[in-house]
């Protein structure tokens, strides 16, 4: 389930981002390792809510960090 | 110029609005059509606009509501596929004194003349951001500026919007999208008439170029700001006023 979750994560880190898709591992952040600025981010949390058809409330969203971050975040919080 | 843009106009059925999107569907351009009461003269809005060349798609949608917003903006895409150009255009009066002035016409004034700006722009910013391209323009006053006896809420839902321009400028920059507000003076349009002639004598004499200005004067001026040509200019606020206010 996870590696699944990573894989369509990946995918649209790499549309919005256009990074290698190399650089995208579970530690990678998205402000220094994958060149995130904050508006970045905000488009990206939009994208991910209307993939997996979820909420991520602006609380939740400020401790995300790292491409694991949001892989576990939805794993654990898919319907 | 704006051959194939896509540009939505909020309360383009009359005045300064129609003005607006029939300057904005010259050369082929499409244009949204916004209106909140009047179908009628929305219709006349896009047959001005089809004899011109350009394409229209009229839709009504009261822009202080949100699900209204969402509903134009997404009629925008599907008949267009994207947004060039936004202008927040759609505004009201309710004027009176501040002693006599009801909770109800001050929050009718800024609903529609500033959470309604507040909500397209909301609305139109992703699809603008994906394409790293876009202008938005809100249409402000001077009385936002000098402020107005009679018109403390539309005053401040004006300078609000002021506000709105810099900091938005300010947010969406990086994404090539430039956000300016125009600020038209004393300018004859059914909104205008209303004020009385000797309302209107006294604007005139505060008039440096003598005479009122039209619809068209501050079409072009929006022109101007959302055109290749204006693409370094982003956060300012452009009076088109014949020199009221300096």
């Amino acid at each position: 389930m996870a590696n699944e979750v990573f894989d369509r994560v990946k995918k649209i880190i790499v549309d919005r981002l256009s990074v290698d898709e190399d650089k995208i591992t579970l530690d990678a952040t998205f402000k220094d390792d994958l060149g995130a600025d904050s508006l970045d981010i905000v488009e990206l949390i939009m994208e991910l809510e209307d993939e997996f058809d979820l909420e991520i409330s602006d609380e939740d969203a400020e401790k995300i960090s790292t491409v694991g971050d949001v892989v576990t975040y939805i794993s654990e919080h898919q319907g | 110029m704006s051959t194939g843009r896509v540009s939505i106009v909020t309360g383009a059925s009359r005045g300064i609005g129609r003005a607006i999107a029939i300057e904005l569907g010259k050369d082929g351009g499409n244009v949204v059509v916004n209106y909140q009461g009047r179908s009628e003269a929305a219709e006349e809005t896009a047959a001005a606009i089809r004899a011109n060349g350009g394409q229209a798609l009229v839709v009504q949608a009261d822009v202080s509501v949100a699900a209204d917003v969402e509903r134009l903006v997404a009629a925008a895409l599907d008949a267009f596929g994207q947004i060039d150009v936004l202008v927040n255009n759609a505004g009201i009066t309710r004027d009176g004194l501040l002693m006599r002035m009801k909770d109800e016409d001050w929050d009718a004034v800024h609903n529609t003349n500033l959470r309604g700006a507040f909500l397209l722009i909301r609305e139109v910013t992703r699809p603008m951001m994906k394409r790293r391209q876009g202008s938005i323009i809100n249409i402000t006053s001077v009385v936002g500026q000098i402020g107005n006896a009679g018109q403390v809420n539309y005053s401040a839902a004006k300078a609000g919007l002021i506000g709105l321009t810099k900091s938005v400028a300010k947010e969406l920059a990086s994404r090539n999208i430039t956000v300016n507000a125009v600020a038209p003076g004393y300018i004859e349009t059914e909104m205008t008439q209303m004020l009385g002639e000797e309302a209107a004598n006294a604007m005139r004499a505060g008039i440096p170029l003598g005479r009122a200005g039209t619809p068209e004067d501050v079409a072009a001026a929006v022109a101007f700001l959302t055109s290749s040509k204006a693409r370094y200019i982003t956060g300012q606020v452009l009076n088109v006023d014949g020199g009221m206010v300096m």
